[in-house]
């Protein structure tokens, strides 16, 4: 087991109220697989993937729960040690390039420093020359173009998908073996988005990576992973292989959500979710679904629902499957 | 030999499309606006600037002959023409409260009143920078809730007052600094430069120095005070914004130290609202001095100019506000080519 | 047609109501935030004591020339809470009598200015391109090329020293803030699709200007009105201060701290008043300005 999620609990705590965002959530990575996450903006997709690095901003704080990596609690490492996994272990693709890359700063300094402390705690004190040739190499891998020009641009000065290279290059230089990709072509165009895509898909393969895959768009979510993962309102609703999932989707929600994502082959659009997601600073107390479900009974309003295991490679959190 | 000539005169041609020289351009412009509101302040708005020069109790035709040494007969544009010309030869006529040039008394003025803002703002750059990033730093800790209440009383406060107060309480009360001028009796310096620091060190005479520091401080602290406050505050308020932002985050993510993180990647970009706010710091600076130097008897432009204001002494007038003008235009300038140094994306806006 | 009548009347009071609403949170935002309160409240309490000043200064007619030297110098006591000053005036009753001239300063420069310079903004930003763009923005900044303390010296120092011209000196170099914001603000929502749909509609310039581009900007035009009202004060104490603004007998706090710090060390408790109450002002307008600032850029 590479990575294990167990109970987490993340609150955003601001002057006025607390948003319960996080409420329990538990998940697992193999070594080598390839894990979606799927479920509505706003549902904490992001949120997970900062708290497995500890980056989440300051007024987020952990309230409880387990990240198990390789055996270790992240939560409760020391600097070094997180340190040593953020710099060579696990990557991140934030969601926007744009916002996650220094506007005043050139990509050359921001790179820079990234591969000087990663290879720094490799063991070796890399020269500017050393680094300049990492950063082909890292390019190269990514096939971004003119590489000399893009180390001496700012951000605002590439365009969108080479801004989205340049990202997952980054991440790649510290995801020696977990790759946590938040949603990697919401912005960009939709033909550089399949090009994108395949990107991710090549590297994690050649590198044999494990990946946990954030989208919402679940086309892709099926093309690239093993298993999948449904988050809603900061629960886990349900666990499956992936072709169960999309196949035989058990939760009520899951069913909507699929149900509802436009496909080529069928007429018209899906029906879409009544309603929309609680407010996290009071969420339901029991299934944080219940009032959008149309099976709703009256045990779902009050109790969180437990874990059913329907198979060996589906889990559901659904008093439907009691 | 005709490659390097092509580079250049692809850079040249670079500068020429240059925010800055459009820059420096838009702000001669200006200058000349100033000049025409200046010479509106004091040449169309009194009305008579002759009689309002000499006095209710001139005779008239003392009166009669200075309105046509000002030209006052003529339109009013030729007026502007030949008083710019003037103006451009350094030619501000007479100052009617010292009888000598204005010129001249601008040039013996100026370097008391260059010493004091230098001074003022070296005092303003350390303490709001080190305040701003003792309080973003550990926001909510004791030391960014006394920076925090010390910015709202620091900008309440007018430099007038905290002049006052500083000179009672540092001066009067506790003994511990001069209350009044620029260096002690006795002591003197001889004038190379004009800045008694400078002209202190070059003359090797030490205790002039340290007296001629000591005689700064309170008067640049008066001046600093408010701005300090502001800077601070807006540092403080741009660190914490951008320590949540996600290219932080993203540093965070691959395991950047807190420290580089910090003083690299997210102060950089905290400085540039601190940095232009500094445009208008400098202006209340400027304008303040002219209270200051009145209160500590400084013997600069700005307490010149402020005689000048109380006895409309309109020569006068017209040439220190003109250089505080330029000064300031020149200073925004200066400011101007940090933050854009600071934010690369601004050279590319248009 | 009848009933898309009903279904726009339904409309409007729907409008309305969430525009209540509106107000309504805002109000409340506003209220958690205890300094905003802390100077709303002083800045109520002011305004009281100014309007009804001949009723709570202890001795109203200290306020202009008063001569009682028998009295002079008296440091606070129960029956001069701020002591006394050379001629024997009571401060505290004096101060009163200053925050009218305050507040009076504060109602004149700012109703001058800034419907001025909101006008000249509106216009320069909505004929962006033009030849009047160029002249209200060049304009403005040759007046904010020079340093405001120092052009309001110089337009005071040409008049005659008193109160009304220290007021026009600040208006006259006031105005052109004001034309700064609004012609950033207006420029930037100039090309948003409301506004384009509005014109496309045929909607005049003025309910474009007035309807469409100003009722945008009013939150934070407010906010620069509220965070102004302390530096006008500021302004106008400089310029009494030295002596080009109100002139003594005037009970201005400007003018008042000039007179009586020439009296300093010995007689601190003269220059104390009316220098806190200038900080006062100032301090007030600043946190009730911060608190509609958080307010309006929550929304």
């Amino acid at each position: 087991m590479l990575l294990e999620i167990d109970n987490l609990y993340v609150n955003y705590k601001s002057y006025w109220y607390t948003l319960k965002v996080l409420n329990g959530v538990w998940l697992k990575v193999e070594k080598g697989e390839r894990v979606g996450i799927i479920g509505e903006s706003g549902s904490g997709k992001t949120t997970l993937l900062k708290t497995i690095l500890r980056v989440l901003p300051q007024n987020g704080i952990i309230s409880k729960g387990e990240i198990r990596y390789d055996g270790r609690n992240i939560l409760k490492l020391s600097d070094s040690e997180l340190a040593k996994i953020r710099r060579k272990e696990i990557g991140m693709i934030f969601q926007d390039p744009m916002a996650a890359l220094n506007p005043v700063f050139k990509i050359r300094d921001q790179l820079y420093d990234i591969l000087k402390y990663k290879m720094t705690t490799e063991g070796h004190n890399p020269s500017s020359k050393e680094l300049y040739e990492e950063s082909l190499r890292i390019f190269n891998d990514v096939r971004l173009p003119d590489p000399d020009r893009v180390l001496e641009s700012y951000p605002f000065q590439l365009s969108g998908g080479m801004r989205q290279r340049v990202m997952i290059a980054m991440a790649l230089a510290s995801a020696g073996k977990l790759l946590l990709a938040d949603e990697p072509t919401t912005n960009l165009d939709v033909t550089i988005q399949d090009q994108i895509l395949k990107l991710i898909h090549r590297l994690v393969v050649e590198k044999n990576l494990s990946i946990i895959l954030v989208s919402h768009a679940l086309g892709m979510v099926y093309q690239m992973t093993d298993k999948v993962y449904v988050l809603y309102a900061g629960d886990i609703m349900e666990e499956a292989e992936t072709r169960k999932m999309f196949n035989k989707p058990k939760h009520p929600y899951t069913q909507l959500l699929i149900a509802s994502t436009p496909r080529l082959s069928s007429v018209g659009v899906g029906e879409g979710i009544r309603g929309k997601l609680p407010d996290y600073r009071n969420p339901p107390a029991g299934c944080r679904f219940a009032p959008r479900c149309p099976y709703v009974m009256d045990k779902c309003i009050n109790t969180k629902p437990s874990r059913i295991q329907l198979s060996a490679e589906h889990t559901v959190s659904c008093y439907l499957y009691d | 030999m005709i490659v390097g000539e092509k580079k250049s005169l692809q850079r040249l041609q670079d500068f020429l499309n240059s925010y800055y020289l459009r820059k420096i351009l838009y702000s001669v412009v200006t200058l000349f606006g100033v000049s025409i509101l200046i010479f509106i302040i004091a040449r169309v708005l009194p009305g008579d600037p002759a009689r309002l020069a000499l006095g209710p109790r001139a005779p008239e035709d003392v009166v009669e002959q200075y309105r046509k040494l000002l030209r006052l007969n003529e339109p009013i544009y030729i007026q502007y023409f030949y008083w710019l010309i003037d103006v451009f030869h350094g030619r501000f006529g007479l100052s009617l409260v010292t009888f000598r040039d204005v010129l001249t008394d601008i040039l013996e003025f100026l370097p008391a009143t260059v010493e004091l803002i230098i001074f003022t703002l070296i005092i303003d750059i350390i303490g709001a920078f080190s305040l701003g990033v003792l309080s973003g730093r550990r926001p909510n800790s004791l030391i960014d809730n006394f920076v925090r209440v010390f910015a709202y009383v620091g900008i309440a406060i007018p430099s007038f007052v905290w002049a006052i107060i500083l000179q009672l309480v540092l001066a009067n009360w506790l003994d511990l600094l001069p209350a009044y001028g620029r260096l002690s009796l006795g002591l003197e310096v001889p004038r190379v430069t004009g800045l008694v620091t400078v002209d202190s060190l070059i003359n090797g005479n030490l205790v002039a120095f340290i007296d001629a520091l000591a005689h700064l401080i309170i008067p640049s602290l008066s001046l600093a005070i408010g701005c300090i406050a502001q800077e601070a505050r807006i540092l403080r308020a741009s660190l914490i914004e951008n320590i949540n932002r996600d290219y932080i985050l993203n540093m965070y993510a691959h395991g950047i130290p807190s420290s580089t993180i910090f003083f690299k990647y997210a102060l950089k970009p905290s400085m540039i609202p601190t940095v232009t706010i500094m445009t208008l710091d400098m202006a209340s600076m400027l304008g303040n001095a002219f209270l200051v130097e009145l209160i500590f008897n400084w013997p600069g432009l700005s307490r010149y100019g402020i005689t000048a204001m109380l006895r409309k002494d309109l020569n006068a007038i017209v040439g220190v506000v003109l250089v505080i003008g330029l000064a300031y235009t020149i200073a925004s300038i200066i400011i101007d080519l940090v933050v854009s140094y600071l934010d690369p994306r601004v050279k590319y806006r248009r | 047609m009848q009933e898309s009548s009903v279904n726009e009347v339904k409309f409007l009071e729907l409008e309305k109501k969430v525009k209540r609403e509106n107000w309504k949170r805002m109000w409340f935002r506003f209220r958690r935030s205890k300094l905003s309160m802390v100077g709303l409240s002083i800045i109520l309490i002011l305004l009281l004591m100014a309007v009804f000043a001949e009723y709570i200064a202890p001795y109203p007619s200290h306020a202009g020339l008063h001569i009682a030297f028998k009295n002079a110098y008296r440091p606070p006591s129960f029956e001069h809470i701020l002591g006394t000053d050379m001629y024997g005036r009571d401060v505290f009753s004096r101060i009163i009598f200053g925050f009218r001239y305050a507040f009076m300063m504060i109602g004149l420069v700012l109703s001058l200015v800034t419907p001025t310079g909101v006008i000249l903004g509106l216009i320069a930003g909505y004929y962006r391109g033009t030849f009047i763009e160029t002249v209200i923005v060049r304009l403005s900044d040759i007046f904010i090329s020079l340093p405001p303390l120092v052009l309001a010296l110089s337009i005071a120092s040409i008049l005659e020293p008193n109160i009304f011209n220290a007021m026009m000196a600040v208006s006259l170099m006031w105005w052109p803030w004001y034309v700064k914001l609004t012609y950033s603000m207006t420029v930037s929502i100039r090309n948003e699709p409301f506004i384009l749909a509005a014109e496309s509609q045929g909607a005049s310039t003025l309910h474009i200007l007035f309807r469409e581009l100003l009722p945008i900007q009013l939150g934070t035009i407010l906010t620069k009105v509220t965070l102004d009202a302390g530096w006008v004060i500021l302004i106008g104490a400089a310029i009494s201060f030295v002596g080009l603004g109100a002139q003594p007998p005037t009970p201005d706090l400007g003018t008042m701290v000039s007179e009586y710090s020439k009296y300093l060390p010995e007689y601190w408790w003269m220059s104390l008043g009316p220098a806190a109450s200038i900080v006062l002002i100032i301090l007030a307008f600043n946190l009730l300005g911060d608190g509609i600032r958080d307010v309006f850029a929550g929304e």
